[in-house]
C-alpha cells in the first residue's frame, strides 16, 4: 500500500501554502502602501498597526516584505520553470537518443554544473546587465544543466525499459513515446528536483539583489531589502530579522516538501 | 552438536512465519545439506543461528544450542563472542561480501582481531597465512596484500571460506556459497569444502537449492518448503527413497547428466 | 602515481581550454572598450593612442599569448576602469577570498563527517524527524542573514570583532583570522547541512550492503563495522561532494564577503562586472575556473587514494 502523504509533505504543503497566499492577497492589497513614506512614523517596532515594523522612511515593512515575496516568488517560479522546461527537453532528448550530441552536450553540463551558480549568473549579469527580466533569464541559463542531468539520466534508464520497447514495436513514434511513456515515469525524480531548484533560485536571487546586481530599485525584493537592513540593523533590527525569515521559511517550506516526497519515494523501494 | 529446537521467526511485516517449528541436529563432523526453493526459509534458519537476523523486526521463538550453549536468547554482547569464534559464515556472493576497500589479508585476519587478542600481530598473521593456505590459494603473501577487487570469483570465495575457518570454528554455514560462481569453479569449492570437513573434522551446514550440489557434499539432507522441514535423513535414502511429495517433485525435476543447475 | 600523473595533466589541458574560450569569449562580447572608456567625444587620433597603450592594437593570438603568459610572470594587463595592473587589484584580494573558502571548508569537513556518522545512529529513532527539519532549517537561512545576525551579535553586542573594519591579514593575522571566521561559519552553515545530509544517506545505503553482514558474522558490533568499513567506504561519494564543495564556497564567499565588509574579490568582482571591466573579469574567471577544476582533480585524487578500484582505469 502506497503512502500519498507524510508529516514532511504536510509540514511544507501548509507553510509554503500560507506564504503563496499572504502573497497572493499582497499582490492586490497591502495594508500600506508599499512607498508611502511618512516622517513621523520612522523606525517603529513591530505592532499591530505595522506588523513588522518600519524602516527609516517610515515604510511599512509588512506590506514592502509581501511585495518583495511576490517579486521573490515569481521570478524564482519563472526561473524554475526555464530551466526545467528547456533543461527536460534538452535532457530527454539526449539521453533517448543517446550518441555524439549526448556526448558533447553532457561535457558542457559538466562544465557549466562545476562552476559556482552564482558566478555563473553573476557573469551573465555581466554581459545583459541588471533588472528584474535579465535575473530571470541569467538563472533560468544557470538551471538548465542540472534539470537536464536529472532528466538525462532518468530518460536514458528508460530508453531499454520494457514498456517503451513494446510502445516502440507498437509503431509509437520517438516523440509520442517521450511525451505519452518516459515523462510522467520521470517526475518521480524531477518533483524533488523541482523543489531543489526552487529554493537555489530564490536564494540566487535574493543573494544578487542583496550585492545590488540583481532586482533594482524600485521593484521590491526580499534580497535587497535585507541589504537595507543591514545598514539600520542597530535602529531596527525587526527589519532584517522579519525580511530574513520570510525568505528562510519560503525555502525551509519548499525544502520540507522535498523531503517529504523523496521520503515516500524511499518507502516505494 | 549443534541442535535446533522447535524454532519459529515470525517477520513483523510478514503474515506467515518464515520458519515454523523446525528441529534439526548436527552431529560432529558431519555436513548437513539444507534444501528448498527461494523463500522456503532456509537462508533464514541458516541466519538465526549465525545471529544475523535483525532482531527488532522479527520475533524468535524455540532453541539453538551449540555444544549446549544457548544461541538464541543470551546477552546480545554474549552472543557475538560466540557467533564470531564458534561459527564462520560464508556467503553466495563473493564480490559484494567483501569489504572492496580492505585488503584481503586484513579481512580474512578481522575475526582474529575480535576473538583472538591474546595472540600478537604476528601469530595471527601466521594463522591468516596458514587459512589461506589451507583453502589452496597459490601464493599466500601475495594474496595477502591483494584487494577483492584482484581476485577472480573463485580466488573471492576460497579467501571468504578461509575468513571464516581462520579462528578454527566448531561451525561453518555455507549459504549457496557457489551458487555465483561457474560449474568448475563450483567444483572445486565443493572439493575443498570436502578436504576441510576430512582434515579439520569441521561440522557444516551446506544451504542450497540445487541437490546435485548437495548429493555431492553432504551426508545427511533436510528439505524445507513454506517454513517447514517435510524430509530429513540420509542424503541417499533421501535421494533414492523420498517420502514426501514435495522432495519427489524436487528430485524428479533434477535434470539429469546436463550438469544445468535446477531453479 | 602515474595515475596522478595523468590526472593533473589532464588539469592543464583543461585550463589552457578554458583560459582560452574566456579569452575568445570576452573578445566576442567586449566591443570596444576604449570608446566606452573615451566616450563618444573622443578623436580617432585619442582612440589610437590608448589602443596601442593597452596594447589592444596587436593580433588575436599575440594578445591571447602573452595573457596567458601573465599568468606566470604577473602582468595580466590593464584594468579599464581603475588604469591599474590588473594583478595588483587582484592578488591581495585573492589571497583573502581563498583563505575564507578554505576556513569555511575545514569547518564543514571536521563538522559534517562526525555529524553525519552521528545523525545516521537516529535513523528511525523518534527524535529522528527533528534532526531531518533542523537540518532543512540550516539549508534554508541564506549565509548573508546569518551574517547579519552574527555580525551584529559578536560585533556590536560582544565586541569580538569589529564589523566593517577588516584588519590587514599581514599587518594583524590573528585579527584578521578571527574576523574571517565568523564570516566562515555563516559560509559553512547551509553547506555542512548538505554534506551531513549526504553523509547520512550515504551511511545508510553502505549499510545495508553485503559486506557489513559480513561483518557482523565475525563478530563485530554495528559500531564497530560502521568504524572499520562502512564509513570508508561512504567517503568516496563525501570527497566528491566535499570538492564540488570547494568550488561552491568561492561562490559564495562573494556575498558574505559583502555582508561582512571583507576586502576580497566579492567586491572586485562586482563592480568590475557591473563596470564591464573586461581585463580583470577575465582573469577572475580563469583563476576561479581554474579553482573549481583543482578542487575537482584533488577530489578524485584523495579517491584514488582511498579506493584502490578507482586507481584502475583512468576514467574515474
Amino acid at each position: 500500500m502506497r503512502k500519498r502523504i507524510n508529516g514532511y509533505l504536510l509540514a511544507g504543503l501548509f507553510l509554503t501554502a500560507a506564504l503563496l497566499l499572504m502573497t497572493l492577497v499582497g499582490a492586490f492589497h497591502t495594508p500600506y502602501s508599499p512607498t508611502a513614506m511618512s516622517g513621523a512614523d520612522k523606525f517603529l517596532p513591530p505592532s499591530l498597526a505595522h506588523l513588522f515594523g518600519t524602516d527609516n522612511f517610515g515604510r511599512d515593512i509588512f506590506s514592502r516584505v509581501l511585495k518583495g515575496t511576490g517579486t521573490t516568488l515569481t521570478i524564482a517560479l519563472a526561473t524554475v520553470l526555464i530551466g526545467a522546461v528547456v533543461g527536460t527537453c534538452v535532457g530527454a532528448v539526449t539521453g533517448y537518443f543517446g550518441g555524439l550530441a549526448d556526448d558533447i552536450l553532457m561535457r558542457l553540463n559538466d562544465a557549466l554544473t562545476a562552476f559556482p551558480s552564482i558566478l555563473l549568473a553573476l557573469l551573465i549579469i555581466g554581459l545583459v546587465g541588471p533588472g528584474k527580466y535579465n535575473v530571470v533569464l541569467a538563472l533560468g541559463i544557470v538551471f538548465i544543466p542540472s534539470f537536464a542531468r536529472v532528466t538525462r539520466t532518468a530518460f536514458a534508464a528508460l530508453r531499454d525499459v520494457n514498456y517503451i520497447t513494446s510502445a516502440r514495436l507498437m509503431g509509437a513514434g520517438s516523440a509520442r513515446i517521450l511525451l505519452v511513456h518516459a515523462l510522467p515515469n520521470t517526475l518521480r525524480t524531477l518533483l524533488p528536483a523541482l523543489t531543489i531548484g526552487f529554493n537555489n533560485a530564490v536564494l540566487a536571487e535574493a543573494s544578487m539583489s542583496f550585492l545590488g546586481i540583481g532586482v533594482t530599485p524600485p521593484d521590491a525584493s526580499l534580497g535587497y531589502m535585507l541589504s537595507e537592513a543591514q545598514g539600520m540593523f542597530t535602529a531596527a533590527p525587526w527589519y532584517a530579522v522579519c525580511t530574513g525569515s520570510v525568505i528562510a521559511l519560503l525555502v525551509f517550506g519548499v525544502g520540507l516538501i522535498g523531503e517529504g516526497m523523496q521520503a515516500l519515494d524511499r518507502e516505494v523501494d | 552438536m549443534l541442535e535446533i529446537k522447535d524454532l519459529h521467526v515470525k517477520f513483523h511485516n510478514r503474515d506467515r512465519e518464515a520458519v515454523a517449528g523446525i528441529s534439526l541436529t548436527i552431529a560432529d563432523g558431519e555436513i548437513m545439506g539444507l534444501v528448498g526453493e527461494s523463500g522456503s526459509g532456509k537462508t533464514v534458519t541458516a541466519m538465526s543461528i549465525a545471529g544475523l537476523l535483525p532482531r527488532k523486526q522479527c520475533q524468535l521463538s524455540g532453541d539453538i544450542l551449540l555444544d549446549g550453549q544457548d544461541l538464541l536468547h543470551a546477552r546480545r554482547s554474549e552472543l557475538r563472542k560466540l557467533h564470531g569464534k564458534k561459527i564462520g559464515v560464508v556467503f553466495q556472493d563473493p564480490m559484494s561480501s567483501m569489504d572492496p576497500l580492505m585488503r584481503v589479508g586484513k579481512q580474512v585476519g578481522e575475526v582474529l582481531r575480535i576473538h583472538a587478542r591474546d595472540k600478537d600481530d604476528a601469530a595471527q598473521k601466521a594463522m591468516v597465512l596458514q587459512a589461506l593456505a589451507d583453502v589452496e590459494l597459490p601464493e599466500p603473501e601475495v594474496i595477502y596484500h591483494k584487494y577483492p577487487h584482484e581476485l577472480s570469483g573463485g580466488q573471492q570465495q576460497r579467501a571468504m571460506i578461509a575468513s571464516a575457518i581462520v579462528i578454527r570454528p566448531s561451525l561453518l554455514l555455507l549459504d549457496e556459497p557457489t551458487t555465483a560462481l561457474d560449474v568448475t569453479i563450483q567444483a572445486q569449492i565443493l572439493e575443498l569444502l570436502k578436504k576441510l570437513n576430512r582434515e579439520t573434522g569441521i561440522s557444516m551446514l551446506f544451504i542450497s537449492h540445487n541437490l546435485n550440489v548437495v548429493r555431492k557434499l553432504c551426508s545427511r539432507v533436510a528439505v524445507m518448503q513454506r517454513g517447514e522441514l517435510v524430509e530429513e535423513g540420509g542424503t541417499d535414502t533421501v535421494f533414492f527413497h523420498p517420502r514426501h511429495p514435495y522432495t519427489q517433485h524436487l528430485i524428479a525435476s533434477i535434470p539429469t547428466r546436463s550438469g544445468k543447475e535446477l531453479r | 602515481m602515474k595515475y596522478a600523473l595523468k590526472r593533473v595533466g589532464m588539469l592543464l589541458v583543461t585550463m589552457l581550454l578554458v583560459s582560452f574560450l574566456t579569452f575568445l569569449a570576452f573578445q566576442l562580447v567586449s566591443g570596444d572598450p576604449v570608446r566606452t572608456m573615451l566616450g563618444t567625444e573622443a578623436t580617432e587620433a585619442q582612440i589610437a593612442a590608448l589602443r596601442s597603450e593597452l596594447g589592444l592594437d596587436r593580433p588575436f593570438f599575440v594578445r591571447y599569448f602573452d595573457w596567458l603568459c601573465g599568468f606566470f610572470t604577473g602582468n595580466l594587463g590593464t584594468s579599464f576602469s581603475y588604469r591599474q595592473p590588473v594583478w595588483d587589484l587582484i592578488s591581495s584580494k585573492l589571497e583573502i577570498t581563498l583563505l575564507l573558502s578554505l576556513i569555511s571548508f575545514i569547518l564543514i569537513t571536521v563538522t559534517s563527517i562526525p555529524l553525519g556518522v552521528l545523525s545516521y545512529q537516529w535513523v528511525g529513532g523518534p527524535m529522528d524527524w527533528v534532526r531531518t527539519a533542523f537540518n532543512q532549517l540550516c539549508m534554508a537561512v541564506p549565509p548573508f542573514f546569518t551574517g547579519i545576525l552574527i555580525s551584529w551579535f559578536f560585533g556590536i553586542a560582544l565586541r569580538v570583532f569589529t564589523p566593517g573594519d577588516f584588519p590587514g591579514l599581514h599587518t594583524n593575522p590573528a585579527g584578521a583570522l578571527r574576523y574571517l571566521f565568523f564570516a566562515a561559519v555563516c559560509l559553512s552553515i547551509p553547506r555542512a547541512a548538505m554534506t551531513v545530509r549526504m553523509m547520512r544517506s550515504t551511511v545508510i545505503s553502505e549499510m545495508n550492503k553485503a559486506y557489513v553482514r559480513t561483518a557482523i558474522s565475525r563478530g563485530n558490533d554495528r559500531r564497530t563495522v560502521l568504524m572499520a568499513h562502512v564509513l570508508k567506504n561512504s567517503l568516496v561519494s563525501v570527497v566528491t561532494f566535499l570538492g564540488q564543495t570547494m568550488a561552491e564556497l568561492v561562490g559564495g564567499s562573494v556575498v558574505v564577503e559583502q555582508v561582512f565588509g571583507i576586502p576580497g574579490l566579492g567586491r572586485l568582482l562586482v563592480t568590475s562586472i557591473s563596470h564591464r571591466d573586461y581585463p580583470v573579469v577575465q582573469t577572475l574567471v580563469v583563476i576561479l575556473a581554474f579553482w573549481v577544476v583543482l578542487a575537482g582533480t584533488l577530489a578524485d585524487l584523495v579517491n584514488q587514494y582511498i579506493d584502490p578500484r578507482l586507481r584502475l582505469g583512468g576514467a574515474v
